[in-house]
């Protein structure tokens, strides 16, 4: 038997420096879990099952690792004017503790992060970067500073990041020894809020966001106290469900939510139209953003657009495959897996526009066989409001 | 379930049980463990002649997709439906309900003893 394809540890382009260790790293081998490559870091790829991880997620809770995460902290008088000039968002508009999903642009339009952006003070911002992305984002938002009262700096040594991920992740978070201080009570924080917390005297941001399209939270919390937290949340979360979880349900989570990886669905050479992202750009904004002249020219007419994909049976898709109406060849898997939660095969793909619309009749090639499926709207799946 | 050290090892990690000239077939516990939870699995059909060395199948789990090759030259006398119908059989059991085909064989090639596995995958 050999491997012949893993979509596990192809999100952008590795780290050319040594492998990266978590803080949490010795807790993980205690737990027995299984590693994998991912942008540089050694990262928990499955604890036990990756089924059975995926599906505590959908009902009750999983805890997650992402401290290869990268945060950029932007502070100065400046600094809501100068992310519109650098992210493709307002973010000048955003509410004290909210956050807003974003995208870092080149000049031509292309995308070289897909962040998320939480505002801390009137003058204060937080920016998390994927761990692959990390170097280009950090140097292109402190080239773009020039001009600008802000300093830009890149704290991602500083932080562990765990996700408590899940339908009872509140009562886990509520239900945990030495979390207390919360600027906003957990039950009066709303879905892309932050708020400030303590654990055991420590001071942590706790964001109520995620990647697995469950409520759920983010907690970033100094290296030193991670360890720590991660004990206190699996002793308050493990009578109501919680498993650790690694990367592995993590990527068929978010797959099932509808939500882009960056080096599948978004890379340099996409434009954010064409993955669906068209409203995450601010054309509307006043004054110029990097990446704004290229953008209003659009991508080349006929441009291929990104698309959900459904199919029977058990055969899965996979990152790559080629697709094709008839006997033509029509576009490409950028993420593909048997559904955990539905029992069938989705993929997200993207594919030319003349056969985007819902309903249109594809086949996949998958090693030679050719699969059907049928182009259907994102997200797979959805939770019960 | 046979003893892990009576049976025989690939580099490409399937097992072998050796009954008279039939070698039932399957992945090991390191392959599964590798591949994570095993959600697909396909199978060659029984009469089917299988040369060594040569992919007959294929194991796919939620992240990735195996290949399964043929360890022996020779014609399969049974495929397992139960595997088929419940893949996970190869997660939980690999070396015994988990096991994928049965091959009739005239002769049998050099395989690894679990020593020479083991010093393979390193576990």
């Amino acid at each position: 038997m050999t491997d012949v394809s893993s979509s596990e540890a192809s999100s952008a382009e590795s780290s050319p420096t040594a492998v990266r260790y978590s803080p949490l790293h010795s807790i993980h081998e205690q737990l027995g879990a299984a590693f994998t490559d991912f942008a540089g870091w050694m990262m928990p790829v499955r604890y036990s099952s990756d089924l059975a991880e995926h599906h505590a997620v959908r009902t009750a809770a999983g805890i997650f690792d992402i401290s290869h995460m990268a945060e950029i902290h932007v502070r100065g008088a400046d600094a809501g004017a100068y992310l519109d000039y650098a992210l493709a968002g307002k973010l000048s508009s955003i509410a004290l503790a909210q956050a807003k999903y974003s995208l870092l642009l080149n000049e031509a339009g292309g995308i070289i992060d897909d962040l998320v952006t939480y505002r801390l003070a009137d003058d204060h911002f937080l920016v998390v970067a994927n761990a692959g992305n990390r170097f280009a984002a950090a140097t292109a938002l402190t080239e773009r500073a020039v001009g600008f009262e802000v300093a830009v700096t890149d704290e991602s040594d500083d932080y562990a990041l765990i996700a408590v991920q899940g339908p009872v992740s509140r009562a886990i978070l509520e239900a945990t020894a030495g979390l207390t201080d919360f600027a906003t009570p957990l039950d009066e924080l709303k879905y892309y809020r932050e708020t400030a917390a303590t654990f055991n005297g420590t001071d942590l941001l706790i964001g109520r966001t995620g990647y697995t399209g469950e409520d759920g939270f983010e907690l970033y919390i100094h290296v030193d106290a991670a360890a720590a937290l991660w004990a206190a949340l699996t002793v308050a979360g493990e009578p109501l469900g919680l498993v650790p979880a690694g990367l592995a349900c993590r990527d068929t989570l978010r797959l099932e939510a509808g939500m882009p990886l960056y080096g599948h669905e978004l890379n340099l050479g996409t434009f954010p139209v064409q993955a669906g992202l068209g409203r995450v750009v601010a054309l509307s904004k006043e004054g110029d953003f990097v990446g704004r002249s290229a953008i209003e020219a659009g991508p080349d007419a006929g441009a291929r657009v990104l698309v959900g994909l459904a199919a029977e049976g058990r055969r899965a898709g996979r990152a790559d495959y080629l697709l094709f109406h008839g006997d033509t060849e029509v576009g490409v898997i950028t993420s593909g897996a048997l559904s955990p939660t539905l029992g069938h095969p989705i993929a997200m793909a993207y594919v030319d526009s003349d056969v985007s619309e819902v309903g249109t009749e594809l086949h996949i090639d998958v090693r030679g066989s050719r699969i059907a499926a049928s182009v259907v709207s994102l997200p797979f799946y959805k939770r019960e409001a | 379930m046979a003893e892990k050290s009576e049976l025989k090892y690939t580099a490409e990690h399937e097992w072998v049980l050796v009954d008279g000239n039939v070698a039932t077939v399957g992945i090991t516990d390191f392959a599964a463990g590798k591949l994570g939870d095993i959600v697909f699995v396909d199978l060659p059909k029984v009469g089917a002649t299988v040369a060594e060395g040569k992919i007959v199948g294929e194991i796919e789990s939620t992240k990735s997709v195996g290949e399964l090759f043929a360890p022996v030259a020779g014609t399969v006398v049974e495929s397992n439906d139960a595997v088929a119908d419940s893949p996970e059989l190869v997660n939980s059991d690999p070396f015994g309900e988990g096991w994928l085909v049965k091959i009739e064989f005239s002769e049998l090639p050099s395989m690894l003893s679990l020593d020479e596995y083991t010093a393979l995958t390193g576990e």
